[in-house]
């Protein structure tokens, strides 16, 4: 099969953006990744946003954000998966690339949450089953607390035993220029931090905000001989889907479909996925990313919380969307990013050693959609 | 104001009507037409017994618009006797503490009002707790 790889990223800082629109937003991302790969310009452009068009009022955003980039006249519409519409796209991507049906592709995850002062939960919600959860008054919040509740009532675990996540993400955000919120936690505040959504704490929730990150696949055979940046192979690009209304799983603490869309990416990478340097797990919210670690195998359904003291491979390594910030259909594609950071050795402080095998998985809602790369240098 | 949208699912949301499926018996619950488990067309009318017990709970102190005046409200996921799950407020909880495993029964309540204060009322299912007499 053709390689694909990834030619260059570009990201904005994620944070409350009252002076940026979503067109001024993309155009960064896709200016800052078109210089990062030497100016490579894309023929098509898949958009990953969910909200634009309710916090926004703004839809048809292919044909508004190309003409607002330099990118006029070509190939472009939105992808939308809820909080995983950002890697949906990628795979979007993957798929014109590796196809030949398109060169140079790019995939945008943009998000503007601020735009409206109230009423984004309820917006939020619409990722939900609206006639079943939504109508019933539950967010996205309420249904990572139902599962947690559930979590520590069939396993026996304390609260506490989720907060290394928070912490991880809060120490590591510390060396992200990109990042929301650059200040470690202290252990102590989040003994004492008071439920917001009972069992969930703020310190398990990441923070909507505003953010926009790019991609530039192509083909190895249509780099320069000497290309701008260390290319970063795409080896595996998976969309799975489960139910969408958690009450209709037959086992709610099972995400079902973060595991076949790990099992599917690695298959087609041809690794398994304890062979990955790091990992990017989806941490919107703790629960989250201890359900999406079992699901990928890393821990015995139950016991994932348990890997702070057993040890495992390095996690959300640029903050992930708890301390990194959350952009909503964004957040994938700043995981890919942060990936492709790595990969090249550009991390800095946060470099992790000798990385050159990464995964990322983004989830729309509790893993109703689950989205996962491979990547290699 | 979205009446269509409320009306067409009345059956479900005022009588906890769902479906059977005619090849592999499985209750179904919201009715969907489509069996979930064998996938075969599943259209026969189901009448659920509405008892249940919780499976998980949480308690919104931050609700979304339209959900204002209910606040706090505890939503839980609700498994029926008859398999299917289903997620709903819980009501009349007086100072009786929520627990997973609590036997409820489903009465019918007001939900919330769509629209001003000229917008229809919009009922539906809630659980509380079983043995609390007549609805």
């Amino acid at each position: 099969m053709t390689e694909v790889v990834i030619a260059g990223i570009g990201m904005t800082p994620v944070g409350e953006h009252w002076d940026l629109s979503l067109r001024t937003l993309a155009a960064r991302a896709i200016l800052s990744a078109e210089k990062d790969a030497g100016g490579l310009k894309p023929q098509a452009l898949y958009i990953g946003n969910f909200l634009g068009s309710m916090v926004s009022h703004q839809a048809n955003l292919g044909a508004l954000i190309t003409d607002n980039s330099g990118l006029g006249g070509i190939e472009s519409f939105t992808i939308e998966a809820a909080e995983a519409s950002g890697a949906a796209a990628l795979h979007m991507a993957y798929l014109a690339v590796s196809s030949g049906f398109v060169d140079t592709a790019m995939a945008l995850g943009v998000e503007k949450v601020t735009d409206m002062t109230d009423g984004v939960e309820k917006i939020l919600a619409t990722g939900l089953d609206f006639d079943y959860e939504g109508f019933e008054g539950v967010t996205p919040a309420a249904q990572a607390a139902l599962l947690m509740q559930r979590y520590i009532y069939q396993y026996g675990v304390g609260h506490a035993a989720f907060n290394w996540l928070p912490l991880l993400a809060h120490t590591n955000a510390v060396h992200n220029p990109n990042a929301m919120y650059r200040k470690a936690l202290k252990p102590e505040v989040l003994q004492s931090a008071p439920p917001v959504v009972d069992p969930l704490t703020l310190y398990d929730i990441a923070p909507y905000a505003d953010g926009a990150a790019a991609v530039i696949l192509t083909r190895s055979g249509l780099l320069p001989k000497k290309p701008a940046q260390k290319p970063v192979r795409l080896l595996g690009s998976s969309v799975i889907t489960d139910a969408l209304a958690l009450y209709d799983r037959p086992d709610p603490l099972r995400f079902d479909a973060a595991r076949h869309s790990v099992e599917q990416a690695c298959r087609q990478a041809g690794i398994l996925p304890g062979d990955v340097d790091l990992y990017e797990v989806d941490d919107f919210t703790s629960i989250y990313a201890v359900l999406a670690l079992e699901a990928a195998g890393f821990a015995l359904p139950g016991e994932g919380t348990q890997l702070s003291e057993r040890g495992h491979v390095p996690l959300l390594t640029m903050g992930g969307s708890k301390a990194r910030g959350c952009p909503v259909g964004a957040s994938g594609l700043y995981q890919v990013c942060e990936a492709v950071t790595q990969l090249r050795g550009q991390a800095g402080a946060l470099q992790v050693p000798g990385a050159r095998l990464a995964m990322t998985q983004s989830l729309g809602g509790p893993a109703s959609t689950a989205v996962t790369h491979i990547l290699k240098v | 104001m979205e009446i269509p949208r409320h009306w067409r699912l009345k059956k479900q949301r005022y009588a906890l009507v769902g479906e059977i499926c005619p090849h592999c018996e499985a209750k179904i619950f919201p009715p969907r037409d489509v069996c979930p488990h064998c996938s075969g067309e599943a259209k026969t009318p189901y009448q659920f017994s509405g008892q249940g017990e919780v499976y998980s709970y949480t308690v919104m102190n931050d609700a979304p618009a339209g959900f204002e005046e209910n606040v706090p409200y505890t939503v839980a996921v609700v498994k029926l006797a008859e398999g299917p799950m289903v997620t709903a407020q819980l009501t009349d909880l007086g100072e009786e503490p929520v627990k997973i495993g609590m036997p409820v029964e489903m009465v019918t309540r007001r939900i919330r009002s769509d629209g001003n204060d000229r917008g229809m009322i919009v009922y539906g299912y809630k659980f509380r707790p079983l043995g609390l007499g007549p609805h």
